[in-house]
């Protein structure tokens, strides 16, 4: 099977500078023009998970690190920032509304830091890229990877939830924290400034995309997938992938972070409802119906998937997740790449049609046959 | 170069081997023979980090570096081509070499002229330069594997196996290039290897292991002794 790799990007790199163009264009102009105020603040959800999607794609698609607790890195940025809004919402020297209704009159040491947005804001980016990081030194380093990876930042997640949960007196337990009606200023009500969040989050996904794409264009980006191939071969060569694999780790993680710090303004609500074993699944399940075997597939299975939901949801409630479950039984049965891959087969078959130089796989085998001795 | 001093290594609780001690030369080529089984890979493994020796002590040049982990052998001079003819499939063939030059310790330019020198050795790979390095068939690969251990710039070349299941005349292109690297470049080579008539043509050394331990060593020429013939006999 054939897997993303930096040696993808052989084409003219005009076409993805085109592509990416066009797609941006659609973003800024199309989108705002023809969506209502619902569905544009609808769309910047959306946006958010594509985030997160993009992350996940590099730690996993692109590092073969499959992450099932990203929820937790979300949650991380998105109650950081929800912290700041909830401590700017209740003013100064007082606490937010659902400490005072657990009986909480002082505001704990953990939220102090929280009062100023100079802390506040790096930390939607910092906190989850340093239990990223710290995490990441500590299991790879003892080379736990594959499902043990997996099932340990599924742990990870419900851990967090339970503490979250656990700690309703300075968390807001299973509610999180809610009823957000300003931000920075700005009332969230005001389609006005729910236009300038959905442009600020489509800018963010922008910059994410083109940060992934250039990391995996970068010497850097081919070491991780040398690790993703062999990680053993790459100690061989002079090179500690531990260090390789938590830096795309934290990336990861810091993404997320910084897409659930927005969708707290967008949405309105943080709770561990959003970030527990189920969300973080899902947040897979994006990545694997859209394709990881490129950035863009992760980006168009957030969009996809989130529209479907949306849609389908409203008609059949309690079907939405079974079709989910359908889909990616599916998916990874019958296309592993997702729509990504899809599009990649239709290339690539399309190049045979036109009698490409390129080698197809019946003259390759045939060529392997030819030169391998039977074992 | 290569001192090896009463090591014992092994998996888990299991130990394979025991007590073993070997030297490798200044530009030697030793290889390490022996039936299936008797700890040749589990040597060469703990020579180059991937085991840790439970016991005894292991120098390169004078330098103990027993502790070191194997990215830190590399850099210390140590190069592997483990069993398998393990490539990153994913990558281009220029990519699988590339990743070794552009943080090369020695300098890109340096790196550079180590592929150069590595793609001379094994010309085909030029003309496989853009290919998936997944789609080479054994032999492509086993030349891959070898040229981008050498672009680290070796004192030392590990080698497990090289020949296994690949078409005779592609083994013979890998011994004249393993060849020239020891006799031309002066690069000393430790070769695990069961194909005894490719290690008699290449090795001024050998060493046999049995059940973990060395049970016979020497000159080359001595290979022809029927007692360690007996040795390596399955």
């Amino acid at each position: 099977m054939k897997m993303p790799g930096a040696s993808g990007g052989a084409r003219n790199p005009w076409y993805g500078r085109i592509g990416f163009a066009l797609v941006a264009l659609g973003f800024l102009v199309l989108a705002p023009a023809t969506l209502s105020d619902f569905g544009l603040n609808l769309f910047t959800k959306y946006l958010c998970y594509a985030i997160i999607a993009v992350g996940i794609g590099l730690a996993w698609g692109q590092g073969g690190m499959l992450s099932l607790g990203q929820g937790v890195f979300f949650g991380l940025g998105g109650y950081a920032m929800g912290m700041y809004l909830k401590l700017q919402a209740a003013g100064p020297g007082k606490v937010p509304d659902f400490m005072s209704w657990s009986g909480v009159e002082k505001l704990p040491l953990l939220w102090k830091p929280f009062q100023y947005a100079w802390i506040a804001l790096p930390a939607v980016v910092v906190v989850p890229m340093a239990v990223a990081a710290g995490l990441g030194a500590m299991v790879f380093r003892r080379r736990v990877r594959g499902a043990y990876f997996a099932i340990l930042t599924q742990a990870l997640a419900a851990a967090f939830v339970i503490l979250l949960i656990g700690e309703q007196g300075y968390t807001g337990g299973t509610n999180g924290l809610t009823n957000f009606s300003q931000a920075f200023g700005l009332d969230l009500a005001d389609p006005t400034n729910q236009r300038m969040f959905y442009f600020i989050t489509a800018g963010v996904l922008g910059a994410m995309f083109l940060l992934a794409r250039q990391l995996m264009a970068s010497r850097y980006g081919r070491l991780l997938v040398a690790v993703r191939d062999g990680e053993e071969r790459v100690r061989f060569l002079g090179y500690n992938p531990t260090v390789i694999k938590v830096i795309a780790f934290s990336i990861s993680a810091g993404m997320a972070g910084l897409a659930g710090a927005l969708f707290v303004p967008v949405v309105g609500i943080i709770s561990p409802a959003l970030l527990g074993i189920v969300p973080s699944i899902e947040m897979v399940i994006l990545v694997a119906l859209g394709g990881r075997s490129s950035l863009v597939g992760p980006v168009i299975g957030a969009l996809a998937v989130n529209y479907a939901k949306t849609s389908l949801s409203n008609r059949f409630p309690s079907g939405w997740l079974y079709l989910e479950g359908l889909l990616f039984v599916v998916v990874i049965g019958f296309a592993p790449m997702g729509l990504a891959g899809l599009v990649g087969y239709g290339r690539s078959a399309l190049d045979r049609l036109r009698g490409s130089p390129g080698a197809s796989p019946a003259d390759e085998a045939k060529r392997l046959e030819d030169e391998v001795v039977p074992a | 170069m290569l001192r090896v001093e009463g090591v014992e290594s092994g998996y888990g609780r299991t130990t394979v081997l025991f007590g073993v001690s070997m030297e490798v030369p200044d530009d030697a080529l030793v290889c390490v023979m022996g039936r299936n089984g008797v700890g040749k890979t589990t040597l060469i493994k703990t020579m180059m980090g991937v085991i840790k020796a439970s016991r005894g002590r292991i120098t390169l040049d004078g330098r103990d570096i027993t502790d070191m982990r194997s990215y830190q052998r590399v850099r210390a001079g140590l190069a592997y081509v483990p069993q398998g003819r393990a490539s990153f499939p994913s990558l281009s063939v220029r990519e699988n070499l590339q990743v070794v030059i552009e943080t090369s310790p020695h300098g890109v330019a340096a790196g550079q002229a180590a592929l150069d020198e590595a793609l001379d050795l094994f010309p085909k790979l030029r003309k496989l330069l853009g290919r998936q390095a997944g789609f080479l068939s054994g032999g492509e690969a086993q030349q891959l594997a070898i040229a981008r251990a050498l672009v680290t710039r070796p004192r030392l070349l590990l080698l497990d196996e090289p020949t296994e299941g690949i078409q005779p005349s592609v083994i013979i292109e890998i011994e004249n290039a393993i060849a020239h690297l020891n006799a031309t470049n002066g690069l000393a080579i430790v070769l695990v290897e069961q194909y005894m008539e490719f290690a008699l043509r290449l090795a001024q050394r050998y060493v046999v292991l049995d059940a973990g331990r060395v049970v016979a060593e020497g000159a080359t020429e001595g290979l022809a002794n029927e007692s360690v013939r007996k040795l390596l006999a399955v």
